[in-house]
């Protein structure tokens, strides 16, 4: 078996779980590596989408910004953010890819601000972007972070992106579209999934050498664990090389870990 | 059940009126003449943008934006002034130059879908600065949410539904509000039109009325251009008339939107520009590590800002010519 790395078993698990044939809307960084590798080896016929209006690009690099030149290169259409949007809003695009400086056990994610008031908090953060939008309106939420206490808290200071808010049936009496949701977390230690009735985050699968004990102590709530427990796949050869020599051959995304 | 159970409220502040038909009264007046509109960037930021005129900034916050027009707008201490948010992040850093900076306050108000970030490339030192010290007023909304508030405005209709927004606290921190289909009696968030009162736009060409192609993805400027109620255009280049009649087909922005029109080669520089130069990562980067500190920032900004001429003598301070050919070899990877 090869030897690989944290960010390496992050993305090629992240990318094992878009299916063919999907439509993903993707941000920079390990998202796009994820789904760039899903579309170059397990899922070729999957289509990504940029909020800015970059379709189907066959992207030669990274991109730097959700909005550059690269979001559509050799694309399919380069058309408007609202386009993209109201795409998700049809309901045709199946994953959406997110992040935040916090989340919570159910999956409401935080990017707005730490501490203080509205008008005046103590750290401010970008806000929403497009990820209220993605989060509210694609069908499944993906979100791929590193795991530790002040990332995975109790309350999220700020629900700038809607998970299940606070437990079943919230979103829908929300007016969020039914059926509509967090899908999978993937972190350096383990895939957690969202239990089908309480909606709250458990453990899916542990990667290799992480125990339940290290997921919880370095999660701020209790996670509920799934039966039977599974071993993450580890990432394969052919994984492994499209990754190093075709997603990320400058290792921006993999070389962090 | 009563249908206004679990009806949410929010409680952001709105900085526009969403009244359509002031809108109108407006539009009526605006000179519609098909006449040139040609002029310095000096000239259009003078006669266009207001002290406590409400802004939008065009392109997506770092690729393919008005960068000369913005400088100008810190160079001539324009007060006072809105922003839409919209995904801003160069342009935001570069609006932020006119506050906590011993030039009075630029920015006092903000729609914000996101803003004080750079995407991958990180914070803004300087941006959180402002946004933390309780200054600058502050509506979030999301990036489609406000993008739908232009289309309202562009449609000449006080509102639109959207299905995001709700359940959340970007929403209670918002100006829309909750509404029922009249038809289905779903819950939707209705967002106001957004009518800016001064827009600015770089694009690829423009005729010199004001007619203008742009490559790539058109972001929300299709509907900012024709929601603002002033417009400004800063261009590649300059191109005939004769070639936009040959070609209406690419015509994305129409000159009765458009009130004055720049030629500005390079004009989104440190910002990338679809099919014609990358972004400039390298001084981007310098931007954004000289905002650590107060004092490096202002120095900063005396070098390459508030203390150079123009916007070609600020290429010119950040290589000139031999890094525009870098730039454009790394577009389109030769």
């Amino acid at each position: 078996m090869s030897n690989f790395n944290s960010m390496e078993m992050m993305i090629c698990a992240a990318s094992r779980l878009i299916d063919d044939g999907a439509m993903v809307v993707v941000g920079t960084g390990a998202p796009c590596a994820a789904s760039m590798l899903a579309q170059k080896n397990s899922a070729p016929n999957s289509t990504l989408m940029f909020e800015a209006g970059g379709i189907g690009p066959l992207l030669p690099k990274m991109p730097i910004s959700v909005g550059d030149s690269r979001t559509f290169y050799q694309g399919l259409m380069a058309t408007s953010m609202g386009d993209v949007m109201e795409t998700c809003q049809r309901g045709l695009v199946d994953y959406t890819f997110l992040g935040g400086a916090q989340i919570d056990m159910f999956g409401n994610l935080n990017s707005t601000r730490i501490g203080g008031d509205h008008q005046q908090p103590k750290v401010r953060l970008p806000g929403s972007g497009g990820a209220n939008d993605l989060g509210s309106l694609c069908w499944r939420i993906l979100v791929i972070t590193p795991h530790d206490r002040r990332r995975f808290t109790e309350r999220v200071d700020f629900i700038t992106t809607p998970g299940f808010l606070d437990g079943p049936g919230a979103r829908e009496k929300a007016g969020l579209p039914p059926g509509t949701g967090p899908y999978k977390v993937i972190t350096n230690l383990a895939v957690m999934g969202y239990h089908e009735e309480s909606k709250r985050m458990q453990v899916e699968s542990l990667h290799p050498n992480v125990t339940l004990d290290e997921v919880q102590a370095n999660t701020g709530f209790e996670l509920l664990v799934k039966e039977p427990l599974e071993l993450t796949p580890t990432p394969d050869d052919e994984q492994l090389r499209v990754l190093r020599e075709e997603v990320d051959p400058q290792r921006y995304i993999i070389g962090r870990s | 059940m009563n249908p206004n159970d679990n009806q949410q409220q929010s409680e952001g502040p709105l900085f526009t009126s969403p009244d359509c038909d002031a809108a109108r009264e407006y539009f009526r007046a605006k000179p519609k003449a098909m006449v040139d509109k040609v002029m310095s960037v000096t000239d259009a930021v003078s006669r266009f943008v207001g002290d406590g005129d409400y802004l939008a900034s065009g392109g997506f916050g770092g690729d393919r934006i008005a960068t000369a027009v913005l400088h100008e707008i810190v160079r001539q201490e324009k007060q006072h002034l809105g922003l839409a948010g919209h995904t801003a992040t160069h342009d935001f850093q570069i609006l932020c130059a006119g506050n906590l900076t011993g030039r009075g306050q630029l920015l006092d108000r903000v729609d914000s879908a996101y803003i004080v970030g750079l995407e991958a490339r990180g914070l803004s030192p300087h941006a959180r600065r402002v946004m933390q010290s309780g200054t600058v007023a502050v509506c979030e909304w999301s990036n489609y949410t406000l993008a739908l508030r232009f289309q309202a405005a562009a449609m000449g209709v006080p509102f639109l539904p959207a299905r995001s927004l709700a359940g959340s606290d970007t929403f209670r921190h918002s100006a829309a509000k909750q509404i029922e289909c009249p038809f289905t009696g779903e819950k939707l968030i209705a967002v106001p039109a957004l009518w800016p009162d001064v827009a600015v736009i770089h694009v690829h060409e423009s005729d010199r009325y004001g007619n203008c192609r742009i490559r790539g993805t058109s972001v929300s400027d299709w509907h900012v251009a024709r929601a603002a109620k002033k417009l400004i255009i800063s261009c590649e280049r300059l191109i005939e008339n004769e070639e936009i009649r040959r070609d209406p087909t690419s015509t994305v922005i129409p000159f009765y939107c458009v009130d004055a029109v720049c030629e500005v080669p390079s004009g989104s520089y440190p910002g990338n520009m679809p099919y014609e130069y990358f972004s400039d990562e390298d001084h981007l980067r310098e931007w954004l590590t000289a905002e650590t500190d107060a004092s490096t920032h202002r120095e900063f900004l005396d070098r390459f800002l508030l203390g150079v001429r123009d916007f070609a003598a600020y290429l010119e301070l950040c290589g000139g010519a031999a890094r525009l050919e870098e730039l454009r070899n790394e577009e389109l990877m030769v």
